[in-house]
């Protein structure tokens, strides 16, 4: 559990002049969850996730991890207890001077008394755990983008933490890469429990594999919710851009062109946006409200989303009829449908393009 | 080993000149690499510390660091020459003399490490910072982040500023020399330049260029051997 209450951090240029990275940070990451924080740049995400492992000391604010108060430690306290939050960096930031195995083992030979058969031993075991197993002994200068995170993956695996930050872990890389380090943290996490804290600029880091995310805003969290929520409902307008950045388009272009009014006139069509779940983005609705309702709908254009394998689905339909059963499949599919958005009428026979 | 070299062949004089130069190189190469040995040993951990407490590093003292910034600067602002004599009552104090080679690494030593030591922190200051994080995320003690991180990660550097201080005090221990510090200089200046011989002093300085040379050519081994990059 990390739990940050009421966190400032204020850095003071050389100039005098103060700059408020951050301005009171509340949040709670659950055990086992992969919690995402997103922002624009300069929004205070390096910050914020620095203050978890106090690389970036807050402050103002309370830092508990692994129900320990991190501000109040002393040097050799913070750093044995960084041993078990494990970070991986944009960046690598691996020793250029030492072999993959070399790296690895580094944190392990931090110990007083550490046995190097065991380390090397272990050493194996995390390279196999990244699908390195044959590369321990290259220079990192050998590898590519994702090997060498996969390898500041393992480093920082090492001590067994429970808890792994990532800054921006995946920006350097190619979108085919990234992918696979996501999926190689998502299954990590399930097969060591890991709480995973992942910063990023990118949606599609958050749409892949985060629980949770949070949206940071000029040093405040704007918005927090599961990611299925913030990507059905984003609420403020920082979150609707970030959101409609990294889903499907079809659907936006489709709503802009589309022609409505609000007053019913004789014979029209109600045009509406539907929005479907999780499984339920599967499941027959239309089909069955059509027969049920005597409606006619008619399908104008859909998408269909994965937001961490799960299917988010926007289906914009027009339904044709006689006032009341308009009116009952709407209530149908009110029922039925996670959310529906009634966009307005258009006239009969269908959409009136540009 | 004169009477060795004249049964080989060689005339009585060419003999003798030739044990000269070998006396004269040997002296040379003791003086040197001494000085260079324990500029070393002293110039690192002063490049260590001129950079560990310089903005943005864990050991940051901006006091600290101006004051040990100005003795360093103020000591490599004297000319050599005139170092070796101001200091002639350290010298003495030291190893009991201030003639000879021994004597004359002394003030080699003195006017190598703080020009070493800049060196070092420049060298050290090219590691990236993200290195020193990553090992403070890792619960990494300073002197750890010193010994595992900075020093291993700026070897190439720093065996090129080892070579280039090598090869600094071959050309001073030959101004040494010719103040009674003994070695190649000391030929020079006593055949060369007093008794006219050309050809001694012209023997001399081909001899330092090798070791030049040669001293380079190392540096640029071991540092091409260390570099991983
Ligand atoms: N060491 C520092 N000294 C002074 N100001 C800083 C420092 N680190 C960050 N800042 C400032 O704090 C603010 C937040 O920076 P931060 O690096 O946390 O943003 P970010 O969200 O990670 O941005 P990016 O996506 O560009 O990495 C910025 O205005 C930045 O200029
Ligand atoms: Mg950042």
């Amino acid at each position: 559990m990390i739990r940050l209450h009421n966190i400032h951090k204020t850095y003071v240029l050389d100039s005098g002049r103060q700059v408020q990275a951050l301005k009171g940070i509340d949040l709670e990451i659950r055990d086992g969850e992969i919690f995402g924080v997103i922002g624009l740049s300069g929004a205070g995400k390096s910050t914020l996730i620095r203050i978890i492992n106090m690389l970036e000391r807050p402050t103002e604010g309370s830092v508990e991890v692994n129900g320990t108060e991190l501000t109040s430690l002393n040097d050799a306290q913070l750093r044995a207890e960084r041993r078990r939050i494990g970070m991986i960096f944009q960046q690598f930031n691996l020793l250029s001077s030492q072999t993959v195995s070399g790296n690895v083992a580094f944190p392990l030979l931090l110990e007083r008394h550490a046995d190097k058969s065991k380390v090397r031993e272990r050493v194996l075991e995390l390279l196999k755990l990244v699908g390195l197993e044959d590369k321990a002994d290259v220079y990192p200068s050998e590898l590519s983008g994702g090997q060498k995170q996969r390898v500041g993956i393992a480093r920082a695996l090492a001590t067994d933490p429970k808890i792994l930050l990532c800054d921006e872990a995946t920006s350097a890389l190619d979108p085919k890469t990234t992918a696979s380090i996501l999926r190689l943290l998502t299954s990590l996490r399930k097969k060591l429990g890991l709480t995973i804290v992942i910063i990023t600029h990118q949606m599609e880091v958050i749409k892949e594999c985060c629980d949770r995310v949070a949206v940071l805003d000029g040093g405040l969290i704007s918005e927090l919710g599961s990611t299925l929520e913030i990507f059905s409902t984003p609420k403020q307008d920082l979150t609707k851009r970030l959101v409609s950045a990294a889903v499907r388009r079809d659907v936006q272009d489709l709503l802009e062109h589309l022609k409505v009014h609000e007053k019913p006139e004789e014979g029209d069509a109600l045009a509406l946006e539907l929005l479907f779940l999780g499984e339920k983005a599967n499941d027959p609705v239309i089909v069955e409200v059509a027969e049920r309702s005597r409606a006619r709908i008619s399908i104008l254009g859909g998408a269909i989303n994965h937001i961490q394998g799960q299917p988010l689905g926007n289906l914009v339909v027009e339904l044709a009829g006689a006032p009341e059963v308009i009116e009952n499949a709407l209530k149908m599919l009110q029922e039925k449908v996670f959310r529906v958005t009634v966009l307005g009428y258009a006239a009969k026979g269908g959409q009136n393009h540009d | 080993m004169t009477d060795l070299l004249i049964s080989m062949g060689l005339s009585p004089a060419a003999s003798k000149i030739t044990m000269l130069l070998a006396q004269g190189t040997a002296d040379t190469l003791y003086m040197v690499l001494l000085a260079t040995f324990i500029s070393i040993i002293l110039g690192v951990p002063l490049g260590v510390i001129l950079l560990v407490t310089s903005k943005g590093y864990f050991w940051y003292s901006p006091r600290f660091y101006a004051v040990l910034g100005a003795c360093v600067n103020a000591l490599r602002s004297v000319p050599f020459i005139i170092l070796m004599v101001a200091i002639i009552p350290f010298t003495k104090m030291l190893v009991g003399t201030s003639i000879g080679t021994t004597a004359a690494i002394v003030p080699l030593t003195v006017s190598t490490v703080p020009f070493l030591g800049r060196l070092v922190e420049t060298s050290l200051k090219t590691v990236p910072y993200g290195l020193i994080e990553a090992a403070e995320s890792m619960g990494t003690p300073p002197w750890k982040i010193i010994s595992r991180v900075l020093l291993p990660e700026a070897m190439p550097e720093l065996v090129q500023n080892f070579t280039l201080t090598l090869i600094v005090i071959i050309g001073a221990s030959a101004m040494a020399g010719t103040i009674g510090g003994g070695g190649l200089g000391d030929i020079a200046i006593r055949y060369g330049y007093m008794r006219f011989q050309a050809g001694i002093m012209l023997a001399t300085v081909v001899i330092l260029i090798i070791m030049v040379q040669i001293a380079q050519l190392i540096g640029d081994t071991i540092a091409r051997r260390v570099d991983h990059r």
